[in-house]
């Protein structure tokens, strides 16, 4: 075995985040960890590379026990890491960041030269063109992260961690990367991989470790396994079936109170667009990154004021210069990024819950604790929200429990209309599905939502119409029977057909 | 917050808080000693209480304006504006009050210039407040005429060197302030939006908080706690001194903040802390006095202490220490906590 644990356990305040967990790694392997958020996937990892320091249990690198104090010495004993946000110096060229730490030096200064020689046998055998005296920040993401890989082996040699190397590549790129990931393996490494894509999981894998709140559940080779039942072994339950297409927009039209917007846009965001808003209705939104679906729910919420346009309803006009107008009118929107623009990270459970409520009522009037503690018990049940109490501060739960909690500070106001930008963009399987359970209750006590995704099968099973984003341009509104995966991609795609034809 | 997170927060500053007042007291055995006197307490302690109410008054404001995420290096020079708007007004003969109000005033105004300049016209607080820290000291000239405008009116000498039932009135001045700020942001909501709009100011604004009244808010706030500090070092030595009233007051403020435990990245804050920060400086600056080192040694020994304190302190230090449970979770925040990127 090249890298081994034994009984590995790690608590945090309030969870066991792993409990004895044994894990092994065989050189010459793609090793997949999977699992839901919080199963523990990156508290091993960390384990591993002496970014956490275990409770108890064994480290064995080769059969012997290791205990890496940092992220360093993990470095220098076999173990590189790289992660989802390259950890390189983006202004720094390319062979900066190959030999960082490591510059080979003349005279005790660093030799230029040296240091080009070197990155460029450094990224021999990688299959990309890369001129290493151009800084890193004019290549794409994947060359970075190969750039990153080629770093980490070179450093440690002997095992290779890639976490969720593949969130922001498109799918050449993605096959870039396996390619150089199949030859490292041929190289003899061990390779840890983690990422939310269980087709890209079966496709490079060999073997399978699923953990599930902290315990190791199964490891098997991967060709043994299919989806269902990895699906069964990572949730613990079957996934309840997706609804198939649902076709009510006939049901929520002709009601009084829709909100109607008649050419609303923003110069160099989104064309002017108009779109009517029925009580009750789920509306869906398509189109590749930067098509300008962002930009139209950022408009609609007044988050980027509209140049044009009027938005009514039945009482007449609705005033959305910013979002406190917005939400005053009754509108709430979850923001892709919850990160930067939807969690206020080391605020409560509570006060994130509370914090949207709070600000309409003005800072005069507070909600008295007795009640934040009850609107954020009741919040924490209804979304199942997994948190030990509700004083966690909340940029210390996942991502799907985040969002979930971004949910709840909104559904706190009650809101009319919902917009949900990417709401299940990196969270688990569970919490996807919850997400997606909660649109349909909600929707059915009267609220509309818009929801956003790039996931073409969740917009059509939640969504009553589906409206096609194209070059900042709202191109397309599929109906009832015309929702279907086939003929969106017809509709994103349209512009390059007219090209050729 | 209940009694006991409240003394878990401050607890830092109480024990660094009674290690100088130890230190103190060995140089300096009396240090101790409260008599009564002339209708007033009169002791070490009481001058340490009376001496530091400018920069704790200073520290009220400054806590609010670092928890968004700023910082108002213009509070010294406001509190030469305010005071020299005191004085002016009371040489002009308008009486106590209207002197009170127009220094008030002058510091609220102060206070709203640099809120635009930061919540409007985005300008970084460290910069916006740095115009202000300049030409404050030219306005407080201008009003002063030049001079050192001295006044002879006992009601308002009053505020800075009387006392009531025995208890210095500069005193009783950042005690009450304290409180009364204390209650202003945590039996209403705006501690919670302040430390909100510090942590994440996108997040706030997309929440549909009013992110830009809130600072203009919070900087009027620090105007106005740099004018009572003005009123009370104006009244003290009954003359208003353009070029040295308040001067590098707003390094000791932001000092006091920060041995208060309030992080400079905004967020959570405690105004208590901050006092006390503020009693921990002015009880090494008394302290050393009192030892009789030659006075040259004065701010080495003061900046001596600081380091030891500030690295006593330090989240970093501690667990290396042993005494890794009290911070655990800091330590293991995930890496990805927004940054927001210069403005």
């Amino acid at each position: 075995m090249l890298l081994s644990t034994r009984n590995l356990t790690k608590t945090f305040p309030g969870t066991k985040a792993l409990d004895s967990v044994d894990f092994d790694l065989k050189a010459g392997e793609v090793h997949s960890l999977l699992g839901e958020n919080g199963a523990g996937k990156s508290t091993l990892i960390k384990c591993l590379t002496g970014a956490y320091r275990r409770d108890s249990g064994d480290i064995l690198f080769e059969g012997e026990p290791i205990s890496p104090q940092s992220t360093l010495e993990a470095q220098e004993i076999g173990i590189g890491t790289v992660y989802q946000e390259v950890n390189l110096l983006p202004n720094l060229t390319v062979a900066e960041n190959l030999t960082l730490g490591h510059q080979p030096r003349r005279f005790g200064m660093i030799s230029p030269r040296a240091m080009q020689a070197q990155a460029e046998e450094m990224l021999a055998g990688y299959g990309v063109d890369v001129d290493v005296r151009r800084s890193l920040d004019t290549y794409s993401v994947a060359v970075q992260q190969i750039v990153a890989i080629a770093r980490a082996v070179h450093l440690s040699g002997r095992v290779l961690i890639l976490d969720e190397p593949t969130a922001s590549l498109d799918s050449r790129e993605v096959r870039m990367l396996f390619d150089v990931i199949g030859d490292l393996r041929k190289r003899g490494l061990g390779i840890i991989f983690i990422s939310h894509f269980l087709d890209q999981v079966f496709e490079i894998s060999d073997t399978l470790t699923v953990l599930r709140n902290g315990c190791h559940i199964a490891t098997r080779p991967a060709a043994e396994v299919d989806r269902m039942e990895l699906i069964t072994l990572m949730l613990g339950h079957e996934l309840d079936e997706e609804k198939p297409d649902r076709g009510l927009s006939s049901e929520v039209e002709g009601t009084g109170d829709a909100i109607r917007f008649k050419g609303i846009g923003r110069r160099g965001k989104i064309a002017p667009f108009d779109l009517t808003v029925h009580k009750g209705e789920v509306i869906g939104m398509a189109g590749l990154l930067g098509s300008g679906r962002t930009e139209s729910a950022e408009v609609l919420f007044g988050a980027t004021p509209a140049d044009s346009g009027t938005v009514e309803d039945a009482n007449g006009a609705v005033d959305l210069r910013n979002p406190r107008n917005a939400i005053a009118a009754g509108f709430a929107f979850a923001p892709e990024d919850r990160k930067t623009d939807g969690i206020i990270a080391e605020l409560s459970v509570r006060e994130n819950i509370i914090l949207a409520l709070q600000a309409r009522r003005g800072w005069a009037r507070p909600i008295p604790q007795a009640e934040q503690m009850r609107m954020a018990d009741e919040y924490i049940e209804r979304l199942d929200i997994r948190t030990p109490d509700a004083e966690k501060p909340v940029g210390l739960l996942s991502g799907g429990n985040q969002q979930k909690v971004i949910l709840a500070r909104w559904l706190a106001t009650n809101p009319r209309f919902l917009i949900l930008d990417e709401p299940t963009r990196g969270i688990d399987v569970g919490a996807h599905a919850e997400i997606l359970r909660l649109i349909e209750d909600v929707v059915a006590q009267g609220m509309s939502i818009l929801v956003i995704s790039s996931e073409l099968d969740e917009l059509i099973a939640v969504s009553h119409r589906v409206i096609v984003v194209r070059d900042r341009h709202h191109v397309s509104e599929l109906t009832g029977a015309d929702v279907t995966t086939e003929t969106i991609v017809r509709a994103i795609a349209a512009p390059d057909a007219e090209a050729v034809a | 917050m209940t009694g006991a997170r409240v003394l878990r927060r401050v607890a830092p500053q109480l024990l660094t808080l009674g290690a100088v007042i130890l230190l103190v007291s060995v140089y300096f055995p009396d240090f101790y000693q409260i008599v009564y006197a002339n209708d007033r307490l009169v002791g070490i302690p009481i001058d340490v209480v009376k001496r530091g109410a400018p920069v704790a008054l200073l520290a009220i404001g400054m806590t609010l304006v670092i928890a968004t995420r700023g910082i108002d290096l213009s509070v010294g020079a406001v509190m030469a504006i305010c005071g020299a708007t005191a004085a002016w007004s009371i040489d002009q003969g308008f009486g106590l009050w209207a002197a009170l109000g127009l220094a008030g005033a002058a510091g609220l105004v102060c206070g709203l210039w640099n809120g635009i300049l930061v919540a409007f016209f985005g300008i970084q607080p460290i910069v916006a407040t740095l115009i202000l820290m300049v030409a404050g000291r030219g306005v407080a000239q201008l009003i002063t005429g030049g001079t050192i405008l001295t006044f002879d009116n006992e009601a308002f000498a009053f505020l800075g060197s009387g006392a009531v039932f025995g208890v210095p009135v500069p005193t009783l001045a950042w005690i009450l302030t304290g409180i009364l700020f204390g209650l202003l942001v945590r039996r209403t909501a705006l501690g919670l939006l302040i430390e909100s709009i510090g942590i994440n100011l996108r997040a706030s604004t997309l929440t549909g908080i009013n992110s830009r009244v809130l600072l203009l808010a919070v900087y009027m706030g620090s105007g106005f706690c740099a004018a009572l500090a003005g009123i009370i070092a104006t009244a003290d030595i009954r003359g208003a001194d353009a070029n040295n009233a308040g001067l590098w007051l707003e390094l000791d403020a932001i000092l006091a903040v920060v041995i208060g435990g309030n992080s400079l990245l905004g967020g959570r804050f405690s105004i208590l802390a901050s006092l006390l920060g503020a009693m921990i400086i002015q009880t090494i600056n008394t302290g050393i006095l009192l030892a009789g080192f030659p006075p040259e040694f004065n701010l080495v020994i003061k900046a001596v202490l600081v380091i030891i304190i500030l690295v006593l302190q330090s989240p970093r230090l501690l667990p290396r220490l042993g005494f890794i449970r009290l911070r655990r979770e800091r330590d293991e925040k995930p890496s990805g906590t927004p940054v927001e990127a210069g403005k």
